[in-house]
């Protein structure tokens, strides 16, 4: 068909703004308000925690011990329940360190046999997503029996109490460990065969690379893990209030030094902040606050330093 | 990746014991694992078998069933079980799926704006903010909620008529449905704003592109084509938030009134102001009783429901994922 | 044969029984366009089009840059109905991105920036909906890009989007098929509209991808390098659906492979660092190209 000037009708152009139907704006404009809302919530949560922690704080709440008072608002600081953050933090990742970064290690590098690889898979995501509170009374149970008394404080009577920094440690590990586990887990796995290969051409064996090349290598991934599982494990309060005894100074049981304050009892930032409040004990809101700041400064550190080690492997990447 | 990358010789007796002294680790965490959940059900059957299927029922105000229960004579045979723990299922139902669907619908929407529709610096700001939210310890927001919304609702929402009127059946006083579903949804709405803003992020941007190519508006290129293909980890999110939201204790126990009572939809506005306990604030607010054993035995059922719901949830989410990887949106 | 370590390794050469044959380059006829001055001895696989059809498109003075590089300088070209423009030049030369200014596509890079104009029947395509003109200037991409739902909702999405009102299925039914058959993937998919998109073979996506590019009925069909992720079978099917759609559409086609734009295109245009070195019927730039570039190009001279 020869068409030398063909006379084909033009299509003329849509009317404007057919492109955009009613309910997508009424859409774009949801997502709009949501964002705007987003921004207001979180800038009036930041906001206010500062300006109430900035008022209650002092250096002073830092570091005296607090005193049992009826008139708690008059007296005392909150060293103890800080070190006692502290001690459970660094407790709950020594634990969960070699257990967590042991088990990415054998399923990533061995993971026979193949039953046992997906059932512990399968046991971690489940303790992922086990609430915090099960954990606390499960540890309760298991703490409270006979031939785990040497973790804790024996009564008059042969009642194991079973509270003390040892049952909360260990139930907090519960808490760190799948975080460390999975970011273990994720940086083995971005190692490329060939650097395996590269090592096993060499001669070496396999714990030895396992040990020389791959561990060395995902340190910044395990890193990750660990800070993510401090925060959590500082932040959590449900095994604290049930497996730490709830006194509010470190106390130790024996003569021995370190083991000593951890078979005893004591309380973290977060107890305390729980305690502090309407629905704990003690009716000192302003101490709740101060404490609640310290908290949510040392989550802050803990995320940024998350994040400084996350660009950094960006940037080398 | 095809499976562990090993050395093409024999494993030598160093590298057996490496292997050995691993599984044995990783067997240790199985086991305490399965521990937990064997010691949880058999400590909680006792409850259950006492009760039959009235466990889940209602009847009787359950806190006085627990008193009861905190009062039983010594006597083994002589423990009191009954319980009917109808109200504290239903709060932690209302609560949960409350928080979760507001959560999730503000979620998805907050999380299309940061990843289309927001300016560049905007996005900077809200980003590492998003994650930080989702870091922060629940006992700061039960703080929050029990110091300022608490008194806010019980003060000036609820009129000193309404209180009068129900105070033979139930205090009001601000410690309510409201306040937990409310605080309940900011806590778990971060962390699925985070992992549904990471899912838009990974959809192929041939998709996309394509999709405007075709002459799609933008709100109609995200809604039909990055958010359907990110459906599997919105599901992922949505099964995180819930698992949180079924567990969190510290803070609902704080805020929620800490009585059993059920809130009844048919008492009109005042449903949204009544006082309720969850699961997991139950077992928080009943701690110090766990030594005497039929307390403890009921305390480990509730902690049993709680485990099994998150079983059921996972399981859930997979079977809802495995139509979607028909057309090829990856799980 | 030895060298010290410092010095380069030496030239071998590589000696030969006989000296090769060498096809001596016939004379050049531009009358029917059967051979080309340059070497390519194929004959042409259609007939020349005698006469020039409407004008659908023009770039006028386009020039685009990314962040302040230039990618395209001062292009003009016309895009004409019942034609088959082809864009040729080596890689970087700014092909692609000046098929993609034809529909805006430019636009979903934040960094793109451009001056000039194009139209559009007439009309400056800046001044209309951009979901409007792509409904008219449709395009398919080198990878195969089908969504992840099936055949049907693939050809039929630009529809869906389109309308003001959800269509029906039972409406949409017909005008997916009349799409399927014009793109030749009809009578292999036909029986199972629902079939997942992404499990049909490369050739058979991209073939979907040109149905769902025809549904909405365009004026312009953009094309940018299409066969170059598909096998040689794959590849001649798309080049026959390309000769057919000619007849209804303005074809625009970026393609790397010389022989390709050699077999089915009218017209050509050959970028290079951004400019529009030569503008003509494919005989003519095939045959004697004017500039001396072109004619590097066109016999191998770089690539």
């Amino acid at each position: 068909m020869e068409a030398a000037t063909a006379t084909t009708p033009v299509r003329p152009a849509p009317a404007t703004g057919s492109g955009w139907r009613r309910t997508d704006r009424i859409f774009v404009g949801v997502c709009w308000a949501t964002g705007i809302l987003l921004c207001l919530i979180a800038g009036s949560l930041v906001l206010f925690m500062l300006v109430k922690g900035l008022q209650f704080l002092s250096v002073n709440l830092l570091t005296t011990h607090p005193v049992s008072d009826l008139d708690q608002s008059k007296t005392g600081g909150f060293l103890d329940p800080l070190i006692g953050t502290v001690i459970l933090a660094v407790l709950g990742t020594l634990i969960a360190l070699p257990l967590g970064v042991g088990a990415a290690v054998w399923l990533t590098e061995y993971g026979r046999p193949s039953w046992l690889a997906r059932a512990v898979e399968s046991g971690i995501e489940m303790v992922a997503g086990t609430p915090s509170i099960v954990l606390a009374i499960f540890g309760l149970l298991l703490f409270s029996q006979q031939f785990l008394s040497f973790l804790s404080f024996t009564a008059a009577g042969n009642a194991v109490f079973g509270r003390s920094f040892f049952a909360a440690g260990a139930m907090m590990s519960l808490i760190a460990l799948p975080l460390i586990f999975g970011a273990t887990r994720s940086a083995l796995q971005a190692i490329p065969g060939h650097v395996r290969e590269a090592s096993y051409a060499l001669g070496k064996t396999k714990a030895a690379t396992i040990r020389r090349v791959l561990l060395p290598m995902s340190r910044e991934g395990v890193a990750t893990g660990t800070a993510l599982g401090m925060g959590r494990i500082a932040g959590d309060t449900a095994i604290v209030v049930i497996l730490l005894g709830a006194t509010l100074r470190l106390q130790g049981v024996g003569d021995v030094p370190v083991v000593g304050t951890l078979r005893g009892t004591g309380s973290t930032l977060t107890s305390y902040v729980y305690n502090n409040s309407p629905a704990g004990e003690g009716n000192a809101p302003d101490k709740a606050y101060a404490a609640a700041f310290v908290l949510l400064m040392v989550v802050i550190a803990l995320n940024f330093g998350i994040d400084l080690i996350t660009s950094r492997r960006g940037r080398r990447a | 990746m095809t499976g562990p990358v090993s050395p093409a010789t024999e494993p030598n007796r160093s590298d057996r014991r490496a292997e050995l002294m691993l599984g044995a680790l990783a067997s240790v965490v199985l086991v305490l694992i399965a521990g937990m959940l064997v010691f949880v059900l058999t400590k909680a059957w006792p409850s259950f078998s006492h009760n039959g299927l009235a466990w889940f029922g209602s009847g009787g105000n359950v806190d006085d069933q627990l008193i009861d229960i905190f009062n039983s004579p010594a006597n083994p045979d002589k423990y009191e079980y009954t319980l009917h723990a109808w109200p504290l299922l239903y709060a932690t139902a209302l609560v949960t799926v409350g928080a979760v669907a507001i959560g999730l619908s503000f979620a998805l929407f907050a999380a299309i704006f940061i990843v289309e529709f927001a300016p560049d610096r905007l996005r900077a700001v809200l980003e590492p903010v998003v994650r930080l939210l989702a870091a922060v310890p629940s006992v700061i927001y039960g703080l929050i909620g029990i110091l300022v919304l608490v008194p806010f609702v019980g003060n000036h929402l609820i009129g000193t008529e309404t209180k009068k009127s129900v105070a033979y059946v139930v205090q009001l006083s601000g410690n309510s449905m409201l306040v937990a579903v409310v605080i309940l949804t900011v806590m778990i709405t971060p962390i699925m704003i985070a992992l549904i803003v990471d899912a838009l992020r990974a959809v192929p941007g041939s998709w996309t592109e394509g999709a405007h190519a075709l002459g799609a508006n933008r709100w109609r290129v995200v809604w039909t084509i990055a958010v359907r293909a990110a459906r599997p980890a919105i599901v992922g999110a949505c099964v995180l938030a819930t698992a949180r939201a079924l567990g969190e204790a510290i803070m609902l126990s704080m805020v929620s009134g800490s009585v059993g009572f059920a809130p009844n939809p048919l008492d009109g506005l005042t449903f949204f102001v009544e006082p309720m306990r969850p699961l997991a604030a139950t077992i928080v607010d009943n701690a110090e009783g766990l030594s005497v054993k039929p307390l403890g035995q009921t305390l480990y059922a509730f902690a049993a429901v709680l485990l099994v719901s998150s079983l059921f949830l996972s399981l859930g989410a997979w079977a809802v994922r495995q139509p979607m990887k028909r057309y090829g949106v990856r799980p | 044969m030895s060298a010290g370590s410092t010095m380069p390794p030496p030239i071998r050469r590589i000696e030969l029984d006989a000296s090769p044959t060498v096809v001596p380059p016939s004379a050049p006829e531009t009358k029917n366009g059967g051979h080309s001055s340059v070497g390519l001895a194929a004959p042409r696989r259609r007939p020349q089009r005698a006469a020039a059809g409407i004008e659908r498109m023009r770039a006028e003075a386009l020039s685009v840059a990314y962040g302040g590089k230039p990618a395209v300088t001062e292009v003009t070209l016309p895009v004409r109905k019942g034609e088959v423009l082809a864009l040729i030049g080596p890689s970087g030369c700014g092909k692609t991105t000046l098929l993609r200014s034809l529909n805006r596509l430019t636009e979903l890079t934040p960094t793109a920036s451009s001056t000039g104009s194009i139209l559009l029947d007439g009309e400056d395509i800046h001044a209309q909906e951009v979901t409007s003109l792509r409904r008219r200037v449709s395009m398919v991409f080198q990878q195969p890009n089908p969504f992840p739902m099936s055949v049907f909702d693939n050809v039929a999405y630009a529809l869906r989007e389109q309308a003001s009102r959800r269509p029906a299925r039972d409406q949409l039914r017909p005008q997916v098929e009349e799409a399927l058959r014009r793109a030749g993937l009809w009578e292999e998919v036909g029986d199972d509209l629902s079939h997942p998109a992404l499990r049909l073979s490369g050739g058979q996506q991209q073939r979907l991808c040109i149905a769902r590019a025809l549904a909405v009925r365009p004026e312009v069909l953009l094309l940018d390098e299409p066969c170059s992720a598909l096998d040689p079978r794959s590849t001649q099917t798309i080049e026959d659906l390309i000769l057919k759609l000619r007849d209804e559409l303005a074809v625009v086609i970026v393609t790397h492979n010389l022989q390709q734009a050699y077999r089915i295109a009218d017209f050509v245009g050959f970028m290079y660092l951004g400019e529009l070195v030569e503008y003509g019927p494919a005989d003519q730039v095939f045959g004697e190209p004017k500039a001396k570039r072109t004619k590097d190009y066109i016999s191998g001279g770089f690539g």
